[in-house]
């Protein structure tokens, strides 16, 4: 690990990428070979399932090296148009009014934007408060010059947690690439590419560990598969695997376990919430199916991000004392 | 690439940024040949929906219908339903020796694709209005062309009427199977079942 530490950033940063990648070629090569067999109607469907994650762990991977390559700027920009993209998503499945129009077009056209600039021009004073102080009390402004009472709460409400989880939330990752911490200069992009590594694999484990143990779902009505046990399992997994990436990031192994743990956990907590709220909405399918609207399942991915990411980097904030 | 095949193409993009313009084939794949598609109407985005549901190399021969009097009372506006889409024109004003329908007529003969709204306004929510008779006289004096239902999802909420700038929320657009016109068929019966075609393909995903 000594070695790997004194590394330099971008050949420490490159490794983990041609890491990442071979592992990708070798999954998707061994999913390649399973096709070849004869299977039952079960099982094909689950590997379509997995074929379309798989799908999705590429593209992924592949936008990550891109924003890398090229520098905070266009990742932040990336992260913008996901962030546009998964609030379009939101406003889909939750039942707007023709009143609400001029608040959703406040919410896409000035206050998305608006937080990026914020993000990347480092103002990090009014990037923590910019949309939990000034939209949240602008929003229902807005939406009462709609004139429309029916619903007013509820539907201002939808906005405005929409805003917090897809914009808000999203913000906090490219946020990261910009931290000013302690001897770490310019290795904001590593952090970044740690929180998705950890979400990504506590998502995972904790998928596999409620298929291999068959627990008692937590609630039901919401999830079959969630159990506090499966979700232990992924917290923890994503744990380790953070601790075993501590030499580049700027913790020591134990604290890197901890951050690890704490963002894995609280994405998969953020994948359950998004469970329900597409419960509630009638949204029956489920990880990257069409559905009515067309939504794609975009929302279902970066959910845990926009959960993992502001508890991710207050820790990071809290840890170095920023 | 000329300007109105750059200005299209980024209208395009545009529209698939804020709604997905998300094309689902049901009964009736994406094929070049000539077809007259019929959908429910809800917004002044509608046409750019469809439009932007179809393929590219669809897009070309799939005209829309213009009211003369309003898109072409400015340069821009004519240029747009001129250039980009290669609008039919209608006039709006019935006068006694001319048939409405003829410069649709003129364009199904040059071989043509139309998209048309049989409601003839746009309607507020729910079921689509009555529709008018055009559609059966279209079907009737062109047997071969194929009639599609399509159902527009979702476009009301991007931009109500009166509003001008569009909202992002993802729409659909679901082409359903041809629909033949019966031998004798009657004019009432079968606008009422060219509605339901429609209709029908609410529920279809």
């Amino acid at each position: 690990m000594g070695a790997l530490r004194s590394l330099t950033v971008s050949q420490q940063v490159g490794l983990l990428f041609v890491a990442l990648f071979g592992a990708l070629t070798i999954v998707t090569i061994i999913a390649f070979t399973r096709t070849l067999r004869d299977r039952s109607d079960a099982q094909l469907a689950d590997h379509e399932q997995f074929k379309r994650d798989l799908r999705a762990v590429w593209i992924g991977a592949v936008l990550f090296w891109v924003a890398w390559a090229s520098g905070a700027f266009v990742s932040t920009l990336l992260f913008g148009v996901v962030s546009f993209l998964a609030l379009r998503e939101f406003v889909t499945l939750t039942h707007t009014r023709r009143g609400d129009h001029r608040s959703l077009l406040l919410a896409f056209f000035i206050v998305l934007p608006m937080q990026y600039v914020i993000v990347a021009t480092q103002k990090f004073d009014l990037f923590t408060v910019f949309i939990p102080v000034y939209v949240f009390l602008a929003i229902p402004v807005v939406s009462a010059f709609g004139n429309d009472p029916q619903r007013f709460l509820e539907r201002t409400a939808k906005i405005q947690w929409g805003i917090m989880v897809c914009v808000y939330g999203m913000s906090h990752a490219p946020a990261l690439l910009l931290l000013d911490l302690p001897d770490y200069k310019g290795r904001g992009a590593f952090l970044v590419l740690y929180l998705v590594l950890v979400v990504a694999i506590a998502q995972i484990a904790q998928e596999v560990a409620s298929r291999r143990m068959r627990r008692r779902p937590a609630a039901r009505a919401i999830s079959r598969s969630f159990s506090w046990r499966a979700w232990g399992v992924g917290a923890l997994v994503a744990g380790v695997v953070g601790a075993a990436l501590y030499w580049a990031t700027p913790f020591k192994p134990i604290p890197a376990l901890l951050m690890g743990f704490v963002a894995g956990g609280s994405g998969t907590l953020g994948e359950f919430v998004m469970k329900a709220l597409k419960r509630d909405a009638g949204v029956r399918n489920w990880g990257g199916k069409a559905s009515v609207t067309g939504a794609v399942g975009l929302l279902d991915r970066v959910a845990p991000l926009c959960f993992a990411a502001p508890v991710f980097f207050h820790s990071v904030r809290w840890y170095f004392g920023l | 690439m000329t300007l109105p095949e750059a200005a299209g193409l980024l209208l395009a993009t545009v529209a698939r940024l804020i709604t997905g313009a998300q094309g689902h084939w049901h009964g009736s794949p994406p094929k070049a040949e000539q077809r007259i598609y019929f959908a429910n109407h809800q917004s002044h985005f509608d046409w750019v929906l469809i439009w932007a549901a179809l393929p590219g190399d669809l897009r070309s021969t799939t005209r829309p219908i213009a009211a003369r009097d309003y898109w072409t009372s400015t340069p821009l506006k004519h240029w747009i339903t001129r250039e980009i889409f290669n609008a039919v024109y209608v006039s709006r004003q019935r006068t006694d020796d001319e048939d409405p329908l003829e410069p649709l007529m003129e364009a199904l003969r040059n071989g043509d694709s139309l998209v048309i709204f049989p409601e003839g306004t746009r309607g507020n929510k729910g079921d689509p209005a009555p529709f008018k008779a055009g559609l059966y006289h279209l079907a009737e004096a062109f047997p071969e062309v194929q009639l599609i239902p399509t159902w527009i999802d979702n476009v009301q909420r991007v931009m109500p009427k009166g509003e001008v700038v569009p909202v992002p929320i993802l729409c659909s657009v679901t082409f359903g199977a041809p629909l033949l016109l019966q031998p004798g068929e009657d004019k009432r019966a079968f606008l009422d079942r060219a509605r339901d075609a429609v209709i029908a393909l609410r529920s279809v995903h």
